[in-house]
C-alpha cells in the first residue's frame, strides 16, 4: 500500500491537521508521501518532512496553486493519484472542497469524515449528526478519504522526509481567487484547543461575547458558538461548532447560553468533559454535559472568571 | 441563463434517528421525511436570481423514490418553473448522483447548478464537487454570496479560517451553506399552482447510467452515549469538580 497524504496549509505555516492525517495514514499501514502544492512552500515541505512516519514530501511549487483552489489541486492530485492505494485529506473545509473533486476524476467513490480504520479498505464514518456509525468497505482501487482530525492523535516531528518536487504541470481557466477576510485571533484553533468555551442565542448580542474572553484567557481556550448565535451575527461563521461547522473534541468544552440541538450536539459530544451553564434547567443540552449549572449567564460567567 | 437546482429528500433535521437492532441500518419506517434544509438555501438562491432577472428559468431536479416528488413540489412552490424526477429506489451514492446530474446539465445547460453542501442524511458533502469534476466546470462551494458579472459569477465561501472569495468562469457549479439566504414559506396559493406545474419522471436506465456502488454498508451502530445529567449548585462546586474530580483545569 502507498498513502498520499494532501497537505494543508495558510501563510506559510503547516496546518496542525496535516500531523493527525499521517497518523491515520499509519493506521492504515504502508508507504506515506505528503504533497505540498502551492506558491512559495519550501517552508511548508520543509515543516511536512519533519513528521514521523513520512517518507517523501512531494512538493508542486507553481502560481497556479496559489490558494489551493480546488480546481487546479484535483487536477494534480488525479494525476499522481495512479501511484497510490489511498489518498488522504483533513476533513476541513479545504479537503472537503478538493477530494470529493479527486474522487470524480477518477471515477471512485469517495469516505468523509473518517473516524477509524478496521483494515485498509474498511473505515467507520458518522451519518446523521453523528447519531450513528456506519463502518463502511470500498471495493475500489483507489481510496479517497477524509479524515476528522479529532479521531486520531497527532504524530511527532521527529522525521527526516526526502523533499522531491513533482513535474506535472497543470492549467487552470475554470477558477480565479478574488479575496479572503480570514479571521485573526490569538487564541487557539477551534479544532485542535485543549479547551473550548462557546457561546449560544443566550448571549444576547455579539458584545457579550467579550465575557467569554476572559474565561478563554484563564483556560487558554478557543472561542466557538452555536449556529444561532453565527446567524443573528453576534460572531462570524468560522467560530459555528456542529454538524454543519466545527468539530471539535477537546478536553473540556463550556457551552453557555445553547439549548443542544442535535446539529449542535454534533459537532461538540466527543469532548472529554462537557460543561452547560443554561438558565432553563429543561434544556436538552444537560442531558449530555457532565456538569450542569443552571444559572443566568450574566451573573455566573463574571464570577466564574474570578474563581479560576 | 437556466439555473438548475438539486433537491434531495432526507429525513426532517428535528428527527433524531434510531439505529436498527440488526445494525444493518438505520430505521427510517415512518419517519417525517423533508427537503434536505442545504437544498431549500439553493432553491431559494436560484428563485432570487430569477426575481433579479438574472435567471430566466429554474428547474429543480431530484433522484429518488416516487415519494421524492414531494420534494419536487414544494420546489414548485416555492418558485421554480418545473421539475425532472429521476425515478430509483436504489440507494444512489454520491458519485451516482453526480452522474446522473451531469446528464441532465448536459440536457439542460443550466448556467449554474446550485446544490445544498451536504445532505444531512449521509453528511457527505461531496456531490457538488463530483459534478463539478465531471462536467469540467469551477465549483464554489460553501457559498453565502452568489453574484453572477458577466460570464463569471463571484462566489464567497465560507471556509475554516474566515471567508474566501472566487470567481468562475459560467457555467459553474455552487454548493449552498447557511448564510447564503434565509429561505421563504410557500404560500398556499402558490402549493396549489405548483401542483399544476411539470414533472419529468426518467429512470436512470433511460439516462444510461448504472446505479451501482463501490461501497458497501457492513453494519451501522449507536455511537457511545453518554452519562450527562450531573448538575452542580455553583460556581464554587463547578471549578472544584473541574480541578479535583475531572481533572481538566489547573
Ligand atoms: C441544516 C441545519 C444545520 C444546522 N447546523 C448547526 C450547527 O452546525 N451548529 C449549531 O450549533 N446549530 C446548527 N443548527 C441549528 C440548531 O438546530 C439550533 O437551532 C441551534 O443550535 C440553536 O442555537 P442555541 O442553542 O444558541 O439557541 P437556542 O436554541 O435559542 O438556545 C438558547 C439557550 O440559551 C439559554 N439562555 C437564554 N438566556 C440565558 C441566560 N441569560 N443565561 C443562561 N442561559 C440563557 C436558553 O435557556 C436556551 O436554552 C442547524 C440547523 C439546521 C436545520
Ligand atoms: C450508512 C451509509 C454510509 C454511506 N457512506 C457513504 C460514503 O461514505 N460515501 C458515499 O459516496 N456514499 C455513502 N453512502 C451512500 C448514501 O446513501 C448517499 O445516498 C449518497 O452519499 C448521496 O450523497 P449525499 O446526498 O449524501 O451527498 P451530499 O454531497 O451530502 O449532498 C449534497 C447535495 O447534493 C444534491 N444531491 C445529493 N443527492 C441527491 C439526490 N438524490 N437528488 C438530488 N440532489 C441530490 C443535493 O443538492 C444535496 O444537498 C452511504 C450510505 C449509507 C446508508
Amino acid at each position: 500500500m502507498s498513502i498520499l497524504v494532501i497537505a494543508e496549509h495558510h501563510n506559510g505555516q503547516l496546518a496542525d491537521s496535516i500531523a493527525h492525517v499521517v497518523a491515520a495514514a499509519q493506521a492504515i499501514g504502508g508507504d506515506i508521501d505528503i504533497l505540498v502544492a502551492g506558491e512559495n512552500v519550501a517552508g511548508v515541505a520543509e515543516a511536512a518532512a519533519k513528521l514521523a512516519g513520512v517518507a517523501k514530501v512531494r512538493t508542486a511549487d507553481d502560481g497556479v496553486y496559489a490558494h489551493q483552489l480546488a480546481e487546479p489541486m484535483a487536477e494534480l492530485i488525479a494525476e499522481l493519484a495512479g501511484d497510490y492505494s489511498h489518498v488522504l485529506a483533513a476533513a476541513s473545509t479545504h479537503g472537503k472542497n478538493v477530494l470529493p473533486r479527486v474522487a470524480a476524476l477518477k471515477d471512485v467513490a469517495a469516505l468523509s469524515e473518517v473516524i477509524g480504520v478496521e483494515s485498509p479498505d474498511t473505515f467507520l464514518r458518522p451519518i446523521y449528526a453523528g447519531n450513528a456509525i456506519a463502518t463502511v468497505q470500498s471495493s475500489d482501487a483507489l481510496k479517497v478519504l477524509t479524515v476528522r482530525t479529532t479521531a486520531f492523535d497527532a504524530v511527532d516531528a521527529t522525521g527526516s522526509a526526502e523533499v522531491e518536487a513533482v513535474s506535472a504541470t497543470v492549467e487552470n481557466t475554470l477558477s480565479r481567487f478574488v479575496d479572503e477576510e480570514l479571521a485573526s485571533s490569538d487564541r487557539p484553533e477551534l479544532g485542535s484547543a485543549r479547551v473550548v468555551v462557546s457561546g449560544g442565542r443566550g448571549m444576547g448580542n455579539g458584545e457579550n461575547f467579550t465575557l467569554l474572553d476572559g474565561i478563554a484567557d484563564k483556560l487558554g481556550a478557543a472561542i466557538g458558538a452555536s449556529r444561532a448565535a453565527v446567524d443573528a451575527g453576534f460572531v462570524p461563521n468560522d467560530m459555528q461548532v456542529g454538524q454543519t461547522g466545527k468539530i471539535v473534541a477537546p478536553e473540556l468544552y463550556i457551552a453557555v447560553g445553547i439549548s443542544g440541538a442535535i446539529q449542535h450536539l454534533a459537532g461538540m459530544k466527543d469532548a472529554k468533559v462537557i460543561v452547560a451553564i443554561n438558565k432553563d434547567e429543561e434544556a436538552p443540552i444537560f442531558q449530555v454535559a457532565d456538569y450542569g449549572l443552571v444559572g443566568d449567564l450574566f451573573d455566573v460567567l463574571p464570577e466564574l472568571e474570578s474563581k479560576l | 441563463m437556466k439555473v438548475l437546482v438539486a433537491v434531495k429528500r432526507v429525513i426532517d433535521y428535528n428527527v433524531k434517528i434510531r439505529v436498527k437492532p440488526d445494525h444493518s441500518d438505520v430505521d427510517l419506517t415512518n419517519v417525517k421525511m423533508a427537503m434536505n434544509p442545504f437544498c431549500e438555501i439553493a432553491v431559494e438562491e436560484a428563485v432570487r436570481l430569477k426575481e433579479k432577472g438574472v435567471a430566466s428559468e429554474v428547474v429543480a431536479v431530484t433522484i429518488g423514490p416516487k415519494a421524492a416528488q414531494e420534494q419536487l413540489r414544494t420546489a414548485l412552490a416555492l418558485g421554480a418553473d418545473r421539475a425532472i424526477h429521476v425515478e430509483t429506489d436504489d440507494k444512489v451514492e454520491s458519485l451516482t448522483a453526480a452522474k446522473l446530474l451531469k446528464r441532465v446539465v448536459d440536457d439542460e445547460q443550466p448556467g449554474l447548478t446550485i446544490l445544498g453542501k451536504q445532505a444531512i442524511d449521509t453528511d457527505n458533502n461531496q456531490t457538488g464537487q463530483m459534478l463539478a469534476a465531471l462536467a469540467g466546470m469551477g465549483q464554489g462551494t460553501f457559498a453565502s454570496e452568489v453574484q453572477v458579472e458577466g460570464d463569471e459569477v463571484q462566489v464567497t465561501r465560507e471556509i475554516d479560517g474566515g471567508l474566501q472569495t472566487v470567481a468562475l468562469k459560467l457555467p459553474a457549479v455552487i454548493t449552498t451553506d447557511l448564510r447564503l439566504n434565509e429561505p421563504r414559506y410557500a404560500k398556499l396559493p402558490d402549493i396549489m399552482k405548483a401542483k399544476k406545474k411539470p414533472i419529468d419522471v426518467k429512470s436512470p436506465e433511460d439516462m444510461g447510467v448504472a446505479v451501482a456502488s463501490s461501497l458497501s454498508v457492513l453494519k451501522v451502530e449507536s455511537p457511545a452515549e453518554r452519562k450527562g445529567g450531573t448538575k452542580v449548585a455553583s460556581v464554587d462546586e463547578l471549578v472544584d469538580k473541574l480541578k479535583n474530580e475531572a481533572k481538566v483545569i489547573a
